[in-house]
């Protein structure tokens, strides 16, 4: 009993050593979403091609969608960019909140990239910004047809995370398969 | 010139402190609990900051939401549930209790008992092995610090000690 007792330390650093190994492949930088099963946020703003036209959380109910959380300062919305414009050719319907932005230059950047959005949410104080938790563009949301956030992501939509974490759910909520990174 | 030089450097410096945050309230009872919020909410963009000492743009924006939500009479719990519900658990460098967290709560004390237990148990061994001795040792009281050292000893050499010194008498 002793004997093994002389052990214990050995055991306790194996053990410590073990959970602290698995601790090394988590990201840190991935928060726990508090929004994942509950209703988009109530919001009233303006769009971003028409200050005077108010768009509300009931314009995006009743289709599947994403909306796509980006800034023109925003360097990964660079990036995420033509993904976002070849999931839009497949017919997914991507509704963008311009985050903290200058309207012109918000303009500017969909022309000279295309626009994958049906329309932009302009939320240049950040209040929905506040509301949806966001700590970091780009952010993309799926939305459901009822109007429910059911699955968040922080950082660049590309291809593998499209796969890993978008792909199947999207396919259970509307049939509908498109890729990124399809051959055009 | 030199004159005009150190002016210039005086309203330089003016403009440079004028950047510095300044937080109105209408009430300035609000002001410690403004102060103990943001440093007790952390910013969800930077890993170990508090919004307090984070100048982080979403810092920020959530100092100036924790001031706005004091302003409209909100309870500390009120704004803390706020953020949580908006930025999850994260947010909150004091964790709540709840199925997640009771073990790192319970861990404190966890610990004491066990030391305490650890303890006992030594000084109750100790003890035990000390008194085995001085029950089969001389009753003279000049030998104890004697028969303290030689605790280690088993009853059979104990009885031989005590013999040996009792014929060296």
């Amino acid at each position: 009993m002793n004997r093994l007792a002389l052990f214990l330390p050995l055991a306790l650093f194996v053990g410590l050593s073990l959970v602290l190994l698995f601790g090394l492949d988590k990201d840190p930088t991935d928060l726990p979403s508090a929004l994942v099963g509950e209703a988009f946020p109530e919001f009233m703003l303006p769009t971003l091609q028409d200050e005077t036209k108010l768009v509300s959380q009931q314009d995006l109910q009743g289709q599947v969608l994403l909306v796509n959380v980006w800034a023109t300062w925003c360097f990964a919305c660079r990036i995420e960019h033509p993904n976002l414009n070849e999931l839009a050719e497949q017919g997914v319907v991507i509704v963008g909140l311009n985050y903290k932005d200058q309207r012109n230059a918000a303009k500017l950047w969909l022309l000279e990239r295309g626009n994958p959005y049906s329309f932009n949410i302009f939320d240049d104080q950040g209040s929905l910004g506040i509301d949806l938790g966001v700590y970091g563009a780009p952010e993309t949301y799926l939305v459901d047809a009822d109007g429910v956030i059911r699955h968040r992501r922080v950082g660049v939509v590309d291809k593998r995370v499209w796969d890993s974490e978008f792909s199947a759910l999207y396919q259970e909520l509307t049939g509908k398969t498109p890729i990124i990174g399809g051959v055009r | 010139m030199k004159v005009l030089l150190l002016l210039m450097f005086l309203v330089q410096s003016n403009l440079v402190l004028a950047n510095a945050e300044v937080v109105e309230f209408s009430d300035e009872s609000l002001r410690p609990r403004y102060q103990q919020l943001v440093e007790e909410l952390r910013c969800p963009k930077c890993q170990n900051q508090n919004l307090a000492d984070s100048n982080s743009p979403i810092s920020k924006d959530l100092r100036v939401q924790v001031q706005q939500l004091l302003e409209e009479g909100l309870t500390d719990q009120q704004i803390k549930d706020y953020l949580k519900a908006r930025y999850s658990e994260f947010i909150l460098y004091r964790p709540e209790v709840n199925q997640a967290t009771w073990l790192l709560w319970a861990a404190p004390v966890l610990f004491l008992i066990m030391g305490l237990l650890i303890i006992y148990r030594l000084y109750f061994r100790f003890k035990a092995d000390s008194s085995s001795g001085s029950s089969s040792g001389s009753s003279d009281s000049s030998d104890s610090s004697t028969i303290e050292a030689a605790s280690a000893l088993n009853k059979d050499e104990q009885t031989r000690l005590d013999k040996l010194l009792a014929d060296r008498k």
